[in-house]
């Protein structure tokens, strides 16, 4: 009880920190502090393989991407340099907003009162134990959930074609300057390789 | 195996555990409201996605069913494809004007 208070208020810090950080990169740490938290909280809900992935796919795989994206439009000239957010004109209404609809939500809930007690979890492997483990969500995915999960993997192969034509540059970048001879006979990209002088 | 996860009777009430996702929900809507970042705006995105899969996993838990398990799984997966295709576009708007702000992009506007 008192570590779910905890973690709801670690939760809800890194995601104010989120959405306040003053640069992408405090918000992408902001973002995997509220991943890690939520981690947690889906193991206190005995969902332990979803917390496994929560950590890998989410912190490992999302939060680099962003970070490759982030480090690539910073190469180039003063990144970032938007001017100031929308927040002085916009905070409030903001605000005033996502108050009144949490309170909508909040209520909502409340008022209807989750009923029943929480009954002993029971995953299609029939034992009790195994609800939320890998055995069970296995099962549970390739049998009766199948077709969602082959869905899916056809709508991952149509974002990884989509990136691609998207963001992958088909003509060569133009060159700044001519070629000279000295870089066209140079054998490394990294450093350019000293030719010894021929006699 | 499981005998340091919490049992059932330690369990905070889960209308908490869904406040707890309202309040993230929002939290992700005035990000998307306030900031012109799209990289920002991309990450308050994420973090209604989370809010979403934490509702489904307290559900999940509640009714003792793993539906709600697999569901939150997809939802991960289909933030992986729109975290990559929105910072795709994200990385085209860049090479074509050399900033990034969500209330310039209006080439679409017809």
């Amino acid at each position: 009880m008192i570590a779910f208070w905890l973690l709801s208020f670690a939760l809800i810090a890194t995601g104010v920190f989120t959405i306040t950080a003053t640069k992408p990169v405090y918000s992408v740490v902001g973002l995997l502090g509220n991943f890690v938290v939520l981690a947690i909280l889906y193991i206190t809900l005995h969902a332990e393989f979803l917390a496994v992935i929560q950590i890998v796919v989410y912190s490992g795989a999302i939060l680099i991407l962003f970070l490759f994206v982030i480090a690539l439009l910073s190469s180039g000239v003063k990144p970032f340099d938007i001017g100031p957010d929308r927040a002085p004109r916009i905070a409030l209404p903001a605000a005033v907003f996502a108050l009144v609809a949490l309170c909508i939500v909040v209520f909502t809930v409340v008022r209807s009162a989750v009923t029943g007690a929480p009954n002993a979890p029971e995953g299609i492997t029939g034992s009790p134990d195994a609800f939320g483990s890998v055995g069970d969500f296995g099962v549970a995915l390739f049998t009766k959930n199948l077709l969602p999960f082959e869905v899916t993997a056809l709508l991952l192969m149509v974002a990884v074609i989509g990136v691609v034509l998207l963001a992958g540059d088909e003509r060569p970048a133009p060159l700044r300057r001519k070629p000279k001879a000295r870089d066209l006979d140079r054998e490394s990209i990294v450093k350019p390789v000293e030719k010894m002088v021929r006699r | 195996m499981t005998q340091w996860i919490p049992q059932t009777q330690w369990l905070a009430p889960m209308e908490s555990y869904i406040a707890l996702s309202a309040v993230m929900f929002f939290l992700g809507v005035a990000g998307v409201i306030a900031r012109r970042n799209p990289l920002i705006v991309l990450m308050s995105i994420e973090l209604m996605f989370n809010a979403a899969n934490l509702a489904l996993v307290t559900f999940a838990k509640l009714w003792g069913n793993n539906v709600g398990h697999i569901f939150a799984f997809l939802v991960i997966t289909v933030a992986a494809a729109e975290a990559a295709i929105g910072l795709a576009i994200v990385v085209v708007a860049f090479r074509k004007q050399q900033y990034v702000d969500v209330d310039e992009a209006s080439a679409l506007k017809g």
